[in-house]
């Protein structure tokens, strides 16, 4: 029994639209997979019991712990991390930009987590109210912000992708002009 | 809407420095000069791209027109006449189109929103990195019989454990500010002193196989009587942490500024009030990190997560035996959150180092959530006894405080900084001539206290603002006229407070005229008079707080007699560097010693540096990570004390003009005229108004790397500038106590509205308005983040958060279903508004502002709460957090349980208690025998490895049960002690385990029914220890789940049946860790 639990099992997922495998053991989690493993370090683990919500990623696109699922569970599932939001080309997709215009994160630390569910979210809510917002986020803690500058950012993020979809607005996502040497931060 | 009304133009005259003669070593010239804007903060979206691809130089730029500058000045335009508007921008070196002051986006921003942070955890480690994992004390108060690691150190994959032993033959105990016979380890030595403390320390090749040999290890334990109250920790009889001391009160210290006690003898009103402020936390939601290696020389190279203050760097070298150059610091780029909490991780750095020098190998550790609430630190708990000399008018003549701060088991650096980092400016805003205090520390078996944002901030207002509540209740005043006849006047500034707090500038009653006009105080009042006619509880608080920022490292010795800081020699000043160099293609980079968890230093910085040079805030390179060995640092640094925008933004502003001065000279040779004639703009320099005659930046700057020969005679080469700054007026305490404590003191008033449920004790705030003067902001958007996020953790103070301890000292708030921290939901948006009263100790007129509203909000919905609940309620009743059941015991009348069997409970762990019926297809006698039959109830008993009977009515066994997140094994002793056969048994017991103890007191009764035996139970147990920890509603509902399944296996047992495993299998999983 405790050989079994211990032999190590390889798991192939597609993380990020990327074909990805590696080995882990039984009790690996998903967190410290897609961490360790994968190099997926925007993967944040904060409580480890399923409450600070840092740790979300969507599995076939429903946002999901990844502290409280185990590695093996995600064999063959398609696995979305905030590494992989932004469209090709684009430094950030439009929910990220309006995190950035809208000061909605500081130390960053809960902000991956939130755009996984916000992702999920938005997929189901297309024209949320403010309280529908405060309700999905009450799933994730945040330190830093005081939340509202969050709500600011989803609700102007829905408008947006609401606009872009009815094909009124053809600003499309927020190209980033910040930087020539867009990725790298410093 | 906020925004949707102008404010008030307030007008002032006040002293503020002269900036273009603030270059490092310049006297300050003090002139004076205008408060030039104040404003509203709009909800509406704020940041622009700090991409400036549409400016135009010399033209006015759009995007400029929707910031906070555009918005305040049409603002101004609304709301005020034009002769009364006087705007007048008092930064002289500051071009009115400067990138200071502009609510930028973060450069940060775009690396944490794709997963590309690098956070401590981010980092690679190298090849044969180890994992550690910390064996705990399940006990408050305990002697260390034994360690027996054997069995762990026989696992696979285990490489050594660190105990006591090792860790006094290879290091020192932590020096600490008051000289007491008390030792701190980084590891528990002899004695545990709180649950959570560190005993041991298992390095192994992961993680996983670290936490699972952690059950591997067998510490046996004395257990001593807890000391958990503070003020039973002062009795004679409590008792003692640390022997040697003597007493549990580790420093008592008594201060008389001015002459409170004639003050008190002649007043015609007293006063007074008794506070406490509970332990709680900001915890970060990135916990402690540290990767540890110990050196071929001798010496330590580190990585964590640590923030500062730096001067704990000495204490951590001292500890290890090895100069600070043994001790290599090196700390991210981006932190997951500190709020000064990650100053406590210290002591796991300490521990690490010698972990890895044990193991021959680095070691890594990632602390848990449960680790980090149970054991990384806490806020100072505080008793406080203030009272007030007052007179008819409400004009506070003396002030007094005695208070008492729980520091936990161990005074831990930079405790008991809690009492003396507020203390020059315990008078608050207020003109109060005469104060007298007595500070106490005082030992208790709980986690050692340290940083936590607002400091010292959160405990003194908690008192004061309380008090001036009450007097404006006791003497029947206006709460606002209270507050005005007691402020200091903007006409004192700087004004020397009482106990030596020179408070550098504002205007207060400007502010509270700003809070009350900006959140429509008026209509508050209206709405609580219509509340209270409908029988609502309806309230409305009021705080004003002085926010020191820029620590004094002197101010701590205060906690010294004069005789003994003269023995000890001088400490003072806020010592701080910032680097700017010029790269050979031309690009600017800044680093500072300071380690950003959140607030922006890198936008902040890049914008104070692109003014300096005329470039734009992309063109700066930020480096914000520290090595120790490399960079430019010292004592005072690191990220604590709301210190970034006064001194570390100033401090970069000083480097940065010094080598922009540097590069004058140097285009002064080449444009032919006068250094000070050269002008750095929109990437260029050039003379007067001629940018088309001048030169590139990049070109002028990159040309002393390529041809150092050809500077200006007598220029030394290089383009690298330090500047170190402290500020003059951070002296050390003086010969009667008088220290001034920080070197800045900003300003924030607040009125909150609030309605209390009269059904559910809810409390709902209606309005939260905030009225912050921090001198000139450098960016508005960063500087609200801060109040947003200040006060999001204010309401959470006052409303959810705080570390619970049973009267044995377990710990109750281990997971985060315990300590409740808020969400989105209970968060309201508040109302900002800003006033700009430059300070003229800084270089920018910057002060901090990022604790102001841990230290306002808690008590400003405290006062809101007094006032909802009225004159009935006992103003000491109204204790923090303020949660529904709190609240509803002070507004709805007790409700006394059902009596009934009552089982006898031993201890004071936490207490849970059970009961039902279930119907048992098995003869009565058939039950009745497994019940006494050992080796049938270990069949029964969930989790049961072996049971053994000791004569006819006492078993022991053993027992492993999982919930939550910790597997507990218990050594169990069960007892029958009063039977009527057949019809009654009652079952004590007690187990002892590795996570704590239990206690249990059941009575079972047996009664014949139809189809077998009816059995019905009632249980009550006591845990003890860690255990309690992990979450009181999880171990209520288990146990309920647990004792259901015991009795239907015994049914099946008795019935002649095998049990059945799924229910307690489902359980398992449901509760179970990773196994």
């Amino acid at each position: 029994m405790k050989k079994l639990a211990h032999a190590p099992h390889t798991i192939a997922l597609r993380l990020n639209g990327v074909e990805r495998s590696g080995e882990c053991e039984p009790r690996t989690l998903l967190s410290d997979f897609l961490r360790y493993r994968l190099g997926a370090t925007g993967v944040h683990v904060g409580c480890e019991h399923g409450v600070c919500g840092a740790c979300t990623v969507t599995i076939d696109g429903a946002a999901q712990r990844s502290c409280l699922t185990l590695a093996v569970a995600a064999e063959g599932r398609d696995v979305t991390t905030a590494e992989g939001l932004a469209p090709v080309g684009e430094q950030l997709s439009v929910l990220q930009a309006a995190f950035r215009r809208h000061h909605a994160l500081q130390c960053g630390y809960c902000t991956p987590g939130i755009l996984m569910s916000c992702t999920d979210f938005l997929k189901r809510e297309a024209n949320p109210s403010e309280s529908q917002v405060r309700e999905m986020l009450s799933g994730h803690l945040c330190r830093c912000t005081g939340y509202t500058n969050i709500v600011n950012a989803i609700l102007e993020a829905a408008a947006t992708i609401n606009a872009a979809t009815a094909g009124k607005d053809p600003a499309g996502p927020e190209v980033d002009s910040q930087r020539s040497d867009a990725g790298s931060d410093v | 809407m906020p925004g949707s009304t102008g404010p008030d133009c307030v007008i002032k005259t006040v002293m503020c420095a002269d900036y273009n003669n603030l270059a490092a070593g310049t006297p300050r010239q003090i002139e004076p000069c205008r408060i030039y804007r104040c404003w509203l903060t709009s909800t509406q979206p704020i940041g622009r791209q700090c991409d400036n691809s549409d400016y135009t130089p010399g033209k006015s730029n759009e995007y400029r027109n929707t910031s906070y500058r555009a918005l305040a000045a049409r603002q101004r335009a609304q709301a005020c006449p034009t002769d009364d508007v006087v705007v007048n921008d008092l930064r002289t070196s500051v071009k009115p189109d400067a990138w200071v002051g502009q609510p930028l986006e973060r450069r940060e921003d775009a690396a944490l929103l794709t997963g590309n942070g690098r956070y401590a955890d981010d980092l690679g480690t190298r090849p044969g990195t180890l994992y550690a994992a910390f064996v705990r004390s399940p006990h408050a108060h305990a002697r260390i019989k034994s360690i027996d690691m054997t069995r762990a150190l026989a696992m696979a994959g285990v490489r050594t454990v660190l105990v006591g032993s090792d860790v006094r033959d290879w290091s020192r105990p932590f020096v600490v500010g008051v000289k007491q016979p008390m030792e701190h380890w980084c590891l528990a030595v002899d004695k545990v002193r709180y649950v959570g403390e560190p005993v041991a320390l298992v390095v192994a090749q992961d993680r996983y196989i670290a936490e699972d040999a952690l059950d591997l290890i067998e510490v046996e334990y004395d257990q001593i009587t807890a000391t958990v109250d503070v003020e039973a920790a002062i009795g004679e009889s409590a008792p003692l942490l640390h022997e040697a001391v003597g007493s549990n009160v580790v420093s008592d210290r008594q201060f008389a500024y001015g002459k409170p006690d004639a003050g008190f003898a002649s007043a015609a009103h007293r006063v007074s009030l008794k506070v406490l402020y509970p332990r709680n936390s900001c915890t970060p939601i990135e916990t402690y990190v540290a990767v540890a290696e110990f050196g071929s020389d001798g010496d330590y190279d580190v990585l964590s997560n640590f923030m500062g203050p730096f001067s704990l760097h000495a204490v951590m070298s001292l500890a290890l035996k090895v100069p600070a150059s043994g001790l290599r610091l090196r700390m991210p780029r981006d932190g997951g959150g500190s709020f000064g909490v990650k100053q406590g991780v210290f002591p796991y750095i300490v521990a690490l180092c010698l972990a890895s020098r044990k193991a021959g190998a680095p070691v890594k550790w990632v602390e848990d959530r449960l680790e980090h609430l149970l054991a990384a630190t806490s806020s100072t708990g505080r008793v406080s006894d203030i009272e007030a000399a007052v007179d008819d008018d409400g004009r506070i003549v003396a002030l007094s405080y005695d208070q008492l701060d729980d520091c936990g088991a161990y005074l831990r650096a930079p405790e008991p900084a809690t009492f003396y980092r507020m203390h020059g400016c315990l008078t608050g805003a207020y003109r109060i001539p005469n104060l007298k205090v007595r500070n106490r520390v005082v030992l208790t078996n709980k986690t050692p206290a340290g940083l936590v944002r607002g400091f010292g901030g959160p405990q003194v207002y908690f008192a004061l603002e309380r008090l001036m509540q009450r007097i404006a209740v006791e003497l029947n005043l206006d709460p606002l006229d209270v507050y005005r006849r007691n402020f200091i006047n903007s006409s004192d500034f700087p004004y020397q407070a009482a106990a030596g707090a020179l408070i550098d500038s504002g205007d207060y009653h400007a502010a509270l005229d700003l809070a009350a006009k900006q959140g429509n105080l008026e209509q508050l009042l209206r709405r609580r008079d219509a509340a209270r006619a409908d029988g609502r509880l309806y309230g409305i608080g009021f705080a004003a707080i002085v926010e020191p920022s820029i620590s004094n490292m002197g101010y701590i010795t205060t906690v010294m007699t004069r005789e003994a800081r003269a023995k000890a020699g001088p400490k003072n000043g806020a010592i701080t560097s910032a680097t700017v160099s010029i790269d050979l293609l031309g690009a600017v980079t800044v680093n500072v010693a300071s380690v950003p968890h959140g607030q922006g230093h890198i936008t902040a910085l890049s914008q104070v540096v692109a003014d300096v040079f005329g470039l734009r805030p992309n063109d700066i390179t930020v480096d914000v990570e520290l090595d120790t060995r490399k960079d430019a640092w010292s004592v005072a640094e690191g990220n604590y004390s709301s210190r970034f925008a006064g001194a570390v933004a100033g401090t970069a502003h000083l480097a940065a003009c010094k080598l922009r001065d540097k590069l004058a000279v140097i285009a002064a040779a080449q444009l032919e005229c006068d250094a000070k004639d050269v002008v750095f703009s929109n990437g260029n320099v050039f003379l007067g108004q001629a940018p088309e005659q001048g030169l590139k930046f990049t070109r002028l700057a990159s040309g002393p790397h390529w041809a150092p020969a050809v500077l200006p005679e007598g220029m030394s080469p290089g383009l690298r500038e330090t500047a170190i700054w402290t500020p003059p007026q951070l002296e050390a305490p003086d010969e009667d106590d008088r220290i001034n404590t920080s070197a800045a003191y900003g300003f924030a008033f607040d009125i909150c509205g609030l309605e209390i449920d009269k059904d559910t004790g809810q409390v709902r705030i209606d309005r939260y308005v905030t009225a912050h003067d921090a001198g000139t902001l450098l960016n508005p958007a960063l500087a609200d983040g801060q109040i947003r996020g200040g006060f999001a953790q204010g309401v959470g103070a006052a409303l959810m958060e705080e570390f619970a301890y049973r009267p044995d000292g377990s710990f109750a708030s281990g997971t985060f279903a315990d300590y409740l921290v808020p969400t989105a939901v209970e968060i309201p948006e508040p109302i900002i508004a800003h006033l700009e009263t430059p300070s003229p100790f800084t270089p920018l007129g910057a002060k901090g502002i990022g604790e102001g509203n841990n230290m306002s909000t808690p008590v400003c919905i405290a006062n809101a709460i007094a006032d909802a609940l009225g004159p009935d309620v006992d103003p000491e009743k109204i204790v923090l957090p303020m949660t529904p059941t709190r609240m509803i015991e002070l507004i709805a009348p007790a409700e006394t349980p059902p009596a009934d069997f009552k089982p006898t409970m031993a201890g004071d762990g936490e207490r849970f208690s059970t009961s039902g019926s279930i119907d048992i297809a098995a003869p009565l006698e058939a039950v009745n025998r497994v019940l006494h039959d050992a080796r049938a109830l270990a069949r029964v008993i969930p989790g049961c490895r072996q049971l053994e009977a000791l004569g006819d009515d006492r078993y022991v066994g053993d027992v492993s049960l999982s919930v939550g997140l910790v597997k507990i094994s218990f050594h169990v002793e069960m007892s029958i002690v009063d039977e009527e056969p057949m019809q009654r048994i009652r079952l004590s017991g007690k187990g002892v385990g590795t996570l704590g103890t239990a206690e249990g007191d059941g009575r079972v009764l047996l009664s014949r029914t139809d189809t077998g035996t009816r059995l019905e139970y009632t249980y009550a147990f006591t845990l003890t220890g860690k255990i309690v920890a992990v979450g009181a509603r999880m171990i209520e509902s288990a146990t309920g789940i647990v004792l259901q399944q015991l009795f239907q296996r015994l049914g099946r047992v008795a019935s002649g049946r095998a049990p059945a495993a799924g229910l307690w299998r489902w359980l398992t999983r449901l509760f179970g860790r990773k196994t």
